[in-house]
């Protein structure tokens, strides 16, 4: 039975690999994803008839309600909230990953006369790893949601704080180990864990909650992890792995995109939100240039080729099937439409991307930064959709910009650029972006999706 | 010490072999990739299910428990959440 059990182990495992590679494909990304959930029920099978397991009752039930929880949250959560979800999925994986160190640590303190060293170590490490993940991905959805201010939240001497916290887990641990099981310690050290989780996430700004989340992801696999070495069972400690890995990846993407090392998105405290704009340093001609609907779809529908560059400001005015239709038209009328999404635009990784599938564009319109940025200065138009920093040239040669280096999507370079925005305030960064008073730039000011509405009407009556 | 050795190794392992598939993910899927992933993450739930195993109701059982309700909510909801995402992504238009 230990051997089928096993053996049924390395199947899920497998499952999970050849799951995530599948999912790197579009074409085969659906049958990835079930290839893991499969892999998973396995598991989940075969543990139940692991002999220790006999409590059936209690667990069907508990499997019952988070099912039914899991299945709800995951038919009724708009794709403009993915964030949020991928945020309070992470929590709870945290938290189970908490819960199963805790359990442990309270048996071996009921039942042994001494804590093992080892175990009672791997299960204080779980214990910080799952309590920071389960409380930081709560404040991360927070501040996603909009129930916690997306600036960040600083006080004096915080870093000094958050240190003194990892010290004073470290040596509690210690002593809790040595002086063989203080319950007030104990649950001293699952406070500081939770606590830890908040601080940890307080400070870091809305516009870098994309690398947050994706840190977070990793730490839920780390978690899991340690869980594996824990209970001694290598699905757990592969899977673990597995996304620990990727959630460490696509941080490193992320920042990147944003040109920003992980420790400055940790410990920087960047941006303010709807804050006032800063002007640059160079000076630059401030003279705006407008252009109403009408004259703009002219100028859309008679361009051999446009380029859409969406940002999450046309996600939040829920433009995208607007969107999609206003690029109907236009293929209608011959014109070549394709998508720039830039790594960062929305709220995490790929996420423009989901919104735009939602949206019916077909993936194979969408290119990536490194793809389309060679085509700018071939294409007649440019329109920029609710996107700010990504198009801001000063990236690319403002020293003195606090995104200067960061890669943008280079707009500025084709014909004439569009931008569609609400108002002349300043992005998620808090910066001017001078992309705004450039020569072959034309504003057209308006919520998003009313104004794309009227772009369509009046292509129509062209 | 020594029988978590052979737990390091598969651990390290898994990490590269991580590395290398998650490198190669184009942009486009990096949402349903980590929501995908996340629901992977929720393998915590045999943890849970081997901690709340005994038949008498202890605190160690009931956390179990709770943590098994958790971890059931990241893998059921992690998975057909990336399933409904993966399901919008079309090649071509379809024809109306």
């Amino acid at each position: 039975m230990t051997l089928l059990i096993e053996f049924s182990y390395l199947i899920a495992a497998c499952l999970f690999i050849v799951g995530l590679k599948y999912l790197g494909l579009p074409a085969t990304a659906r049958k990835g994803n079930a290839l893991s959930a499969l892999g998973m029920l396995i598991a989940i099978v075969v543990t139940l008839l692991d002999r220790q397991v006999i409590n059936y009752t209690m667990i069907l039930a508990a499997v019952g309600v988070g099912s039914f929880f899991g299945v709800a949250s995951a038919k009724w959560i708009r794709m403009t909230a993915m964030p949020q979800m991928v945020g309070l999925q992470n929590g709870f994986g945290g938290a189970a990953s908490a819960l199963v160190s805790i359990a442990e640590l309270i048996r071996f303190m009921t039942t042994a006369e001494t804590l093992p060293l080892d175990a009672s170590s791997i299960a204080l490490l779980g214990l910080l790893i799952g309590g920071v993940t389960f409380t930081g991905s709560l404040v991360a959805f927070g501040k996603l949601q909009g129930w916690i201010q997306g600036a960040p939240i600083t006080f004096r001497f915080q870093q000094m704080v958050n240190a003194l916290l990892v010290l004073c887990f470290l040596m509690g641990s210690g002593y809790f180990i040595f002086s063989h099981s203080s319950f007030p310690l104990f649950l001293l050290l699952i406070f500081i864990s939770f606590l830890f989780g908040v601080l940890f996430v307080i400070p870091i700004g809305g516009a870098d909650m994309p690398v947050v989340i994706s840190f977070l992801n990793s730490f839920s696999g780390m978690a899991a992890a340690v869980t594996g070495f824990l209970v001694l069972n290598h699905a757990l400690i592969v899977s673990g792995a597995l996304v620990g890995a990727s959630g460490l990846i696509l941080t490193q993407i992320m920042c990147k995109a944003m040109n920003r090392s992980l420790t400055n998105v940790l410990f920087g405290a960047f941006g303010g939100v709807g804050g006032k704009a800063v002007t640059a340093q160079t000076e630059f001609d401030q003279t705006v240039r407008t252009i109403d609907a009408e004259e703009a779809a002219t100028v859309l529908a008679y361009a051999k080729s446009v380029i859409i560059v969406p940002g999450y400001g046309m996600a939040a005015a829920q433009a995208q099937h607007a969107v999609q239709s206003l690029v109907q038209e236009l293929e209608e009328k011959g014109v070549q439409v394709k998508f720039a999404i830039h790594p960062v635009a929305g709220r995490m990784p790929g996420h423009m991307n989901v919104l735009l599938a939602e949206a019916d564009v077909p993936y194979t319109q969408l290119m990536d930064m490194e793809d389309i940025n060679p085509e700018f200065d071939k294409t007649d138009v440019s329109l920029v959709i609710g996107a700010n920093d990504v198009v801001n040239p000063a990236a690319r040669h403002d020293s003195a910009s606090p995104i200067y280096g960061m890669p943008i999507l280079d707009v500025d370079k084709s014909k004439l650029t569009i931008v569609i925005k609400r108002s002349m305030s300043a992005g998620f960064s808090g910066i001017d972006n001078e992309l705004f008073y450039k020569p072959n730039t034309r504003m057209l000011f308006g919520s998003a999706r009313d104004v794309v509405l009227k772009l369509v009407g009046e292509i129509q009556q062209l | 010490m020594e029988i978590y050795i052979p737990s390091l190794f598969i651990f390290v392992l898994a990490m590269f072999a991580g590395f290398e598939l998650i490198t190669k993910v184009p942009p486009t899927l990096h949402t349903p990739l980590m929501s995908g992933a996340n629901a992977i993450s929720g393998i915590s739930i045999i943890g849970a299910l081997l901690v709340s195993g005994p038949k008498e109701t202890n605190f160690s059982v009931i956390l179990g428990l709770i943590a098994v309700v958790f971890a059931t909510i990241n893998v059921v909801g992690g998975f057909s959440v990336t399933d409904r995402m993966l399901q919008m992504f079309k090649k071509k238009k379809e024809p109306k």
